[in-house]
């Protein structure tokens, strides 16, 4: 019986490189896609992730290096199993929902139940209604249909949920789950900590071109983090107490209090007369991940 | 392959067809631009008159006979057997032959009448050998149609097609389509095969509208007219799809694509008759398809030429159509530099 280990990955990118002029924008990555997961691709504004993911996706060319599909290069083969939806994509003015689905459609061989994609993106309300028409949440919902038109067996997604509201982000990621649970690979792109965390089986965090850290995002922070993090608003903590032997830092109107024994941190805070309601105590999570190796914010 | 092909080519037609304004435009403007001339021009005023110098060489020579100094009057060098047509047809309003003294009118032109009074005054009597060339007028809107149906294949094979490729190259239509198993030849035929029903749809609601309205001539084969619709669209379409292979920007499309249609509105027979240009600019003239088939459509619509009277023509039009193919399938990008 073949081990998990033993199951080649469904997509193979080799020292992958980008030069736009004397710009490196990807310098020389390698990683696997295991087959049947969510593949986190994160990174801040400039890190060289949708550089990385268009050249994967084949529209984008490479400078060197190279992506194999199924082992072998990617090519035509790669175009009918893979599903794309751009951050940002002009559809057709003029158009119907379903007349853009269907134009999508009749250019696969491999088709999905057209009927089935509409329902499964919330879109039969919408079947009828102008492109041009549609909020940025219904467009999103489109753009992810369209990418699901060939039943792929790769879905690469680009900052799907950027300008939605959380509500409408929860429900994409619901979406996204029930894809996944039809043995689907999902490669994804986001800005969202919480929702790599959320969905993905795996990430490869990227920096400047490189790639700063690769794992299972448990794993990772279990690998990285033995405490927890104990914030307080900087108000409540305009000093901190005389003898306090654990760090400590101020973000974002927060001070934050890493430290692997809490009872005693917390002690020490109430005896130099802290305010301790507004106290909240949370594991690492992939941000501060993020942030402790690369020192940038996610978010632009 | 066609299923991909025809699933583009399905979709721009709805984009254009429910492009009210754009589609409404493309009908309207052709059919008031022909109203205008046909308003303007129907009078018959001018203000010199033509008469074909019988002769090999380009050049006339004034000092050959006191006639050709006569003011007023264009002389140009012609073949004889396109002279007489032209003089049966009005369009030319004397035909002399300096050598054989013998020159050709049409009793019922009035243009006729004095240019031979003055052919008489500066002539000795008996100098002149008299021929009748008979025919119905060929009237400046019967000759302006062919041009007018052409430059509206001109500019909406052109432009319509250089522009939409840029636009979906410019709002990222293109890069979505790159991810799919489209090819580039396939999305480029789609483009010329929506384009070309709607440049012979257009052309043939003109067609019929200028036969019903101004009961313009058509003397030829209407196949072969049809041909020459058909070769002319796809020929403008291809040398549109090579000028838009790689621009993003409108304002440079707009720019290149002007650098074509000026020189060819100006220079392709469109308005008025290059016969008596200078004969670089002639020869210059030869270079846009426009020109071959106004003249194929002009001698169809108005001479009776047939299908092999203009097949030079046609397959001037398909060699063009295969450079420009070759060339912009070549350049295509699908996204911006």
């Amino acid at each position: 019986m073949a081990t998990a280990k033993s199951v080649p990955p469904i997509l193979a990118v080799r020292e992958l490189v980008k030069d736009y002029g004397p710009v490196h924008a990807v310098r020389g990555i390698s990683f696997d896609v295991p087959r049947n997961c969510c593949f986190g691709l994160l990174g801040p504004n400039g890190a060289g992730k949708t550089t990385t993911v268009e050249i994967i996706e084949g529209v984008t060319p490479a400078t060197s290096g190279e992506v194999l599909y199924e082992g072998r290069k990617a090519g035509a083969q790669f175009r009918q199993d893979s599903g794309v939806q751009f951050q940002t994509a002009a559809l057709q003015d003029f158009i119907t929902v379903r007349e853009t689905l269907e134009m999508f459609h009749r250019l696969y061989r491999r088709r999905a139940d057209i009927d089935q994609v509409i329902a499964d993106c919330a879109l039969e309300k919408l079947q009828k209604r102008d492109n041009r028409k549609l909020s940025g949440g219904q467009r999103q919902r489109l753009l992810l249909a369209i990418a699901l038109v060939n039943d792929p067996k790769i879905l690469f997604l680009d900052e799907p949920t950027t300008g939605m509201d959380p509500q409408a982000r929860r429900n994409f990621w619901e979406l996204v789950e029930r894809i996944r649970a039809r043995n689907k690979t999902i490669v994804l792109t986001t800005h969202y900590m919480e929702e790599a965390q959320a969905l993905c089986d795996e990430i490869v965090i990227m920096n400047e071109g490189v790639i700063v850290t690769q794992g299972a995002p448990d794993t990772l922070l279990k690998a990285h983090y033995k405490e927890i993090i104990l914030e307080l608003p900087e108000a409540d903590l305009a000093e901190l107490p005389a003898e306090f032997p654990f760090s400590t830092y101020r973000r974002n109107g927060l001070v934050e209090i890493h430290t692997d024994d809490a009872n005693e941190a917390i002690t020490r805070l109430s005896r130099a007369g802290a305010p301790l309601g507004r106290l909240n105590i949370r594991p690492f999570r992939l941000e501060d991940l993020f942030l402790d190796l690369t020192g940038k914010e996610l978010r632009s | 392959m066609i299923q991909r092909i025809l699933a583009i080519l399905h979709a721009r037609n709805l984009e254009f067809l429910r492009d009210k304004a754009t589609l409404g435009w493309n009908v309207a403007m052709p059919l008031l631009l022909v109203a205008g001339m046909a308003a303007i021009f129907s009078g018959g005023d001018r203000a010199s008159y033509k008469v074909a110098l019988v002769q090999a060489e380009q050049e006339i020579n004034t000092a050959a006979h006191p006639y050709l100094e006569t003011r007023y009057f264009d002389f140009i060098a012609m073949d004889q057997e396109e002279a007489i047509q032209q003089v049966a047809n009005h369009q030319l309003d004397l035909a002399i032959n300096l050598n054989s003294g013998t020159y050709w009118i049409n009793p019922e032109s009035p243009g006729g009448y004095f240019a031979e009074r003055l052919l008489e005054a500066s002539s000795e009597e008996g100098a002149w050998l008299r021929q009748p060339a008979s025919g119905d007028p060929i009237t400046y809107v019967d000759w302006l149609i062919p041009g007018i149906l052409g430059m509206n294949i001109m500019f909406s094979c052109l432009f319509g097609v250089g522009y939409v490729v840029v636009r979906y190259r410019k709002n990222g239509f293109l890069k979505r389509l790159k991810a799919t198993p489209l090819r580039p030849v396939e999305f480029m035929s789609a483009q010329i095969l929506s384009r070309l029903l709607l440049a012979i749809f257009v052309t043939l609601l003109l067609y019929g509208a200028t036969r019903l309205l101004l009961d313009i001539r058509m003397e030829g084969s209407g196949l072969a007219l049809f041909l020459v619709a058909v070769l002319a669209s796809i020929s403008l379409v291809a040398i549109g799809l090579a000028m838009a292979a790689r621009v993003t920007s409108e304002e440079l499309a707009g720019g290149l694509l002007n650098l074509v249609t000026w020189p060819m509105m100006l220079l392709s027979g469109v308005w008025f008759s290059l016969a008596g240009a200078p004969q670089w600019v002639q020869q210059l003239s030869n270079i846009f398809p426009l020109t071959h088939a106004l003249t194929a459509a002009r001698d169809i619509m108005l001479y009776g030429a047939g299908f092999a009277d203009v097949l030079p023509q046609l397959l001037i039009l398909a060699g063009i159509t295969a450079a420009f193919l070759t060339l912009g399938a070549a350049l295509f990008r699908w996204r911006g530099a």
